[in-house]
């Protein structure tokens, strides 16, 4: 396992995984995620945060997960149990915490302060541990750029669709009703630089509806998606990855630019046209997807 | 014609013949209607069965278990051999399941002196384990139980045959296509042999239907003596309705991986041939293979073995051409055995004797399960973690070995037990004879096919060694300590062959 | 640690092990261990909770522990938890990630 977070990185999936769930937790490194989220909020009972967060700190401090990124998603600072949370996950090596119910910038100030706290205690370097905000209200949406900017050690912003559509009193459907809050959260991560990462689908079954969803999702920037159960990885990696004709382009465009630093020339040129930086930035990620898929099955875990 | 015209036949000792023709008796009259209600091989009771056979102690008697766990045939024709008074009787069963443990009392009781089956399981496995009996049991394949019975080192004087459908002649069959019936078991492939060889054959029916029930899985040739029984067994146990795909991520997983496995190898082409088995892993297999072929438009010429609902809905769907079914495992297959005519029902020689050209031998590649796979990809479906038995040998070693590719399929870890360790407890299908091992952690393929391992790293697949796998299920489930014994051996297992390949031993709990 | 209640942690779900604590005033660590791979890996379990209520300053209970193949890291959370819950007490001590 990594010592620290690392700030760019493929993300395509966040596998949600009980945290008071020893089986899952053990078996969650297998399907291919590219980030386990461990999870200490909702799904764990009120009367059991204290174990869950035993077995979490145990497991983290055990386990090997290889390369993943380990998240863990802690309960919210408000309800006086997000601190606890920290304490206990902070030293087993927490790669990123994700912050719930995030509605301001200060409510991420405020996280940090605490993780930086409990760094220095433990002799960790402080600013070892990223973050993740999880927008989940109205509020927390219209503030979505000034959360996205207010920490370094922001890795990305989610959205946390069950309670923002309760919020906003209507309920999950085709899509619409998430517009707002999906395109406010890509331009407020984009103008951090960080990750946009999108919302659970909960019908584990109906993977037509979740295959609408990716697509959606991939056409308005997301990097990528917060999954519930292990089938529905494959599903969203294979959705994502290139397709032949662009991969090709993009090895093109990849192989002209080194031709061109070769030949010293600052000026690389396909089929007659000049490549612009854009063009590159994007070449350059569909490799990275198509090699992420690629090397999964060869990682040594 | 004269008598002394045979000395002018030329070479007459060398033309077998039962003498000279001499008339017939009067030949009969009656209508079939009348003749049939009056002469037929139906007997009143089980116990008139029984003495009609000649059946002795010592003997052996044998059973099919297409009835699986809700079999009442066996029970309830031990319980009468009790009460009748025989003794030390070999008991020889294609398998056995939990539901068999009374006879736990009559091996007690020394009725049963000696067991031959594929499987065990329950409290009569457990017991066994803890040295119930004095004789080891004799484990075997179906394809080797098959050969042992053709060749005689198992013979059968009397074999009892439950069936779902039987004619007063005794052409029996697992189902009819007459209308109505209570139960059905689909295939009766393993009866079809004993029925074959065994001395006297008693068939057991809960359905007499009208001559000639056609078709048949055991002609009447081959039987002896019927007798109705109101019940032979519980529809509920004998099969469910549908065996259903997993759900299970793990599962799936495996199989999509165990899919590609068989594709990188080579042995997904039009017009390939497979076995799967009934497992989670297995049938999750055929899932990914079926959209593989309907994205590919490619067909399998033939599926083998035991048969699922969902096989038949690939065969039905066009896209399997034939069907071998030795055993079905669910109603749906039997269904489709009653109704699709390139559905066919064959026997346990046909299906896996080493002894005859059998069907495994056609096979491209088979899915297979495993409790516990080593580092020498020996491979054990009969002993627990804890060396009690409760699985069953099937047909592992005859399709592992009949396939060109064999893949075993299991977890790297079942809770804390790891599945991929130093030595087996049990071997059952030798090492020699499995190609590849998928986990839901990685694949290793035998160093005996490199172009194998090759072929599957050029596809991307990570190959690991054997011995990698053991290690990561040891890394994180810890090193187990080992299973204690007591010297007596309570088991013995054969090869598909009939070479012993591996002793049982009774579990040390003190 | 002081002990003040009985306490129990853990569920009995595959992959878990449930750990009652009980306090006890003198005679060491009772445990009554039952487990669905005792044979292989009992002895293991046993150190892994005597270890860890050591590691505890914990030095007389009776512990029932009812496992159902957990790995040694729940083995350690549960323990821990059922004993902190015994005592009464969230003055937990996070140690490093070595």
């Amino acid at each position: 396992m990594e010592k620290r977070y690392t700030k760019d990185r493929l993300r395509r999936s966040m596998m949600f995984v009980p945290g008071n769930n020893p089986g899952m937790i053990t078996d969650s490194r297998i399907y291919g995620a590219d980030s386990i989220m461990f999870d200490l909020e909702d799904s764990v009972a009120y009367t059991e945060k204290d174990t869950a967060r035993f077995l979490v700190h145990n497991a983290l401090k055990t386990l090997d997960f290889g390369k993943k990124e380990i998240v863990v998603r802690i309960n919210d600072l408000s309800s006086g149990l997000g601190v606890q949370d920290l304490e206990a996950i902070i030293p087993a090596g927490v790669h990123v915490v994700r912050l719930p119910k995030t509605d301001s910038a200060q409510d991420v100030i405020d996280c940090e302060r605490e993780i930086a706290r409990i760094e220095e205690k433990h002799g960790i370097p402080v600013g070892a541990t990223g973050m993740m905000a999880a927008i989940e209200t109205a509020n927390g949406v219209l503030n979505a750029r000034e959360i996205a900017h207010a920490s370094d050690r922001l890795i990305g912003i989610a959205l946390g669709a069950e309670d923002y559509v309760t919020d906003l009193k209507t309920t999950r459907a085709d899509g619409i009703e998430l517009l707002f809050a999906r395109s406010m959260i890509l331009n407020a991560a984009r103008s951090a630089g960080i990750a946009a990462l999108d919302t659970v689908y909960s019908d584990v079954n109906n993977t037509e509806g979740f295959l609408e969803e990716v697509n959606l999702i991939r056409k308005l920037g997301f990097d990528g998606k917060s999954v519930i159960n292990p089938r529905q990885i494959g599903i969203l990696h294979h959705a994502v990855v290139p397709s032949e004709k662009d991969l090709k382009k993009a090895y093109a465009v990849m192989e002209a630019i080194a031709e061109a630093n070769a030949r010293g020339s600052g000026v690389a040129s396909l089929n007659g046209k000049m490549i612009d930086r854009p063009v590159v930035t994007r070449a350059q990620r569909l490799i990275a997807l198509f090699e992420a898929d690629n090397v999964t099955e060869e990682e040594e875990e | 014609m004269d008598e002394k015209l045979l000395n002018q036949i030329p070479h007459i000792d060398e033309i077998a013949h039962r003498g000279v023709y001499n008339g017939v008796g009067p030949k009969h009259t009656d209508t079939f209607l009348e003749r049939y209600s009056r002469e037929n091989k139906v007997l009143p009771s089980l116990e008139d069965a029984i003495r009609a056979t000649g059946l002795k102690d010592g003997m052996t008697i044998s059973f099919h278990h297409h009835f699986r766990g809700g079999d009442h045939v066996v029970n309830q024709v031990v319980d009468k051999l009790a009460e009748m008074g025989f003794k030390n009787l070999t008991l020889a069963a294609s398998s056995l399941a939990a539901v068999h443990a009374p006879l736990i009392d009559h091996i007690k009781n020394g009725v049963i002196t000696h067991i031959e089956t594929s499987g065990l399981r329950g409290e009569l496995a457990e017991q066994v384990s803890r040295g119930l009996m004095d004789c080891p049991i004799v484990f075997r394949s179906h394809g080797g139980r098959a050969a042992a019975i053709r060749s005689g080192e198992l013979h059968i004087d009397v074999a009892f045959l439950g069936a779902p459908s039987c004619d007063p002649y005794g052409n029996a069959n697992g189902y009819s296509r007459e209308e109505g019936g209570t139960i059905a078991c689909g295939s009766m492939g393993y009866a079809r042999t004993d029925a074959e060889y065994a001395d006297k054959v008693v068939i057991l029916t809960n359905r007499l239907v009208g001559y000639p029930n056609a078709p048949w899985a055991i002609p009447e040739d081959n039987v002896d003596y019927i007798v109705y029984m109101e019940d032979i067994g519980d529809p509920k146990g004998i099969m469910s309705g549908a065996t259903r795909y997993t759900k299970n991520p793990k599962e799936l997983l495996i199989a999509q991986t165990a899919a590609n496995v068989i594709d990188a190898a080579g042995y997904f082409y039009d017009g390939f041939s497979m076995q799967m088995g009934s497992g989670g892993a297995s049938l999750a297999t055929a899932r990914f293979l079926r959209d593989m072929m309907l994205e590919r438009k490619i067909r399998c010429r033939f599926a083998l073995g035991g048969i699922t609902g969902q096989i038949a809905a690939m065969h039905e769907e066009g896209l399997i051409d034939r069907i071998l079914d030795v055993q079905s495992f669910d109603l749906d297959a039997a269904r489709s055995l009653k109704l699709n005519r390139f559905h066919h029902q064959i026997s346990a020689t046909y299906y896996a004797s080493f002894l005859s050209a059998a069907a495994v031998d056609q096979l491209d590649f088979v899915i297979l399960s495993a409790l516990e796979i080593d580092t020498d990809f020996n491979v054990n479906v009969l002993t627990g973690s804890d060396g009690v038995i409760r699985g069953a040998i099937g047909g592992h070693p005859d399709t592992a070995a009949g396939a060109s590719l064999s893949v075993v399929v299991a977890p790297l870890t079942r809770g804390r037990i790891p599945c991929v360790i130093d030595k087996v407890n049990t071997i059952v299908t030798p090492g020699s004879v499995v190609d590849v091992v998928v986990t839901d952690q990685g694949v290793a393929v035998n160093p005996r096919r490199p172009e194998v391992a090759k072929k599957l790293r050029k596809a991307g697949i990570h190959v690991y060694t054997i011995q990698e796998l053991k290690d990561k299920a040891e890394a994180l489930v810890g090193k187990p300590d080992p299973i204690r014994y007591k010297d007596r051996v309570v088991g013995v297992v054969m090869y598909r062959n009939n070479t012993i390949i591996d002793v049982i031993r009774q579990i040390d709990e003190d | 640690m002081q002990l003040k209640k009985t306490a129990v942690a853990g569920t009995m779900e595959s992959g878990d092990i449930m750990i009652t604590i009980e306090p006890k005033d003198a005679g060491g660590v009772d445990l009554d261990l039952s487990s669905n791979v005792m044979q292989q890996y009992g002895r293991q379990i046993e150190a892994v909770i005597r270890e860890t209520l050591s590691g505890l300053g914990i030095e007389n209970a009776a512990v029932q522990a009812v496992d159902k193949g957990a790995l040694d890291c729940t083995v350690r959370a549960r323990v821990s938890a059922a004993a902190f819950r015994a005592a009464e007490s969230s003055d937990y001590q996070w140690e490093v990630r070595k």
